[in-house]
């Protein structure tokens, strides 16, 4: 599985959406269901999906797809 | 039946004193721990293990990245961290007119900065673990205060709200907060250096000593076990009657 499924799969399973959603704008002002309480649960998955410790202002920074790619990137991980 | 088979622990400040005693109380109590502090921890070479492991970690607990890769670490080790006592701190005697502001920013940084940014990190392995302890050394001076001790006192004022506010923030999580609230302890630095200074500060104690590390060391211990599940956001005072 490449790293970028790996992310894809972390979004579908957590705001319970399809791949094909995954755009752009799939970002906290567009999906109704993105609280606090997921972008803990976000950031915590993704720490142990890529095995990674974020640093608390890239957990804040995780509020949208693209933002997660390019906090991953900080950390040197390939999508 | 040891208390805390199984447990992984990290203890700041295990160089000497509390820390020291806390380390080995944790170990002979079958925990792996991992002993921190900037230098002194030269006598875990020479520690016999009886029912755990004792790990040195000679590092600056202000250095974040050193800290944060260390935390990593033990995840990746481990797997769980239950146990984090924050132990180490930096002590200092002076009054109002007379406190040296660098000193004082630096007592922050180790009592206070480095200690919630250690309870930052270890929570969030916890928070998934949804179990843990920590237990932050306050002092008796920051629930009191005390006349020549402003600075140090104001340090351990911000510990027990930071532990208050911690354990409210992460008892939904199942993870315990407390705080310790010595009186005067009797570590070697304590007894070679500021014993006689202290002598009649000393007489006031109604139990009439200092304490042993190894008696703080003993809540530290109860803290950190199963025994106290139910018991978050306290801070508990071994004083030796101080308070009264």
């Amino acid at each position: 599985m490449t790293n970028l499924e790996k992310l894809n799969n972390i979004f579908c399973e957590m705001f319970s959406v399809n791949v094909e959603e995954l755009q752009a704008d799939f970002d906290r002002e567009h999906v109704a269901n993105w609280d606090s309480v997921h972008q803990v649960g976000l950031s915590s998955t993704i720490e142990d999906e890529f095995d990674i410790m974020l640093d608390p202002e890239d957990i804040i920074a995780l509020t949208s797809y693209e933002g997660a790619k390019s906090v991953l990137a900080k950390y040197d991980i390939e999508l | 039946m040891n208390m805390l088979t199984n447990k992984v622990a990290i203890v700041t400040g295990a160089g000497a004193g509390i820390g020291k005693a806390t380390s080995q109380l944790y170990e002979q109590e079958g925990a792996i721990v991992y002993a921190l502090d900037i230098k002194g921890l030269e006598w875990v070479a020479d520690y016999s293990a009886k029912a755990g492991k004792i790990i040195p970690v000679e590092m600056n607990i202000c250095d974040f990245n050193a800290v944060k890769t260390m935390v990593m670490n033990i995840k990746k080790e481990h797997g769980h961290i239950d146990v984090l006592a924050n132990i180490a701190g930096l002590i200092s005697y002076e009054y109002m007119s007379m406190i040296d502001f660098d000193k004082l920013r630096t007592m922050f940084e180790v009592n206070v900065i480095a200690l919630i940014n250690l309870m930052q990190l270890v929570s969030r392995i916890m928070t998934r673990q949804q179990s843990g302890s920590i237990i932050n050394m306050a002092s008796m001076v920051g629930v009191k205060g005390a006349k020549g001790q402003l600075s140090y006192s104001a340090t351990k004022g911000a510990v027990v709200a930071a532990t208050r506010s911690a354990a409210k923030e992460l008892a939904e999580n199942h993870i315990r907060v407390n705080a310790i609230a010595p009186g005067m302890v009797g570590s070697e630095r304590f007894k070679a250096v500021l014993a006689e200074k202290f002598a009649q500060k000393i007489n006031d104690i109604p139990f009439g000593r200092l304490a042993e590390p190894e008696e703080v060391a003993q809540l530290c211990l109860f803290l950190a076990a199963d025994s106290s599940s139910y018991i978050t956001g306290q801070i508990i005072g071994v004083d030796g009657g101080v308070v009264l």
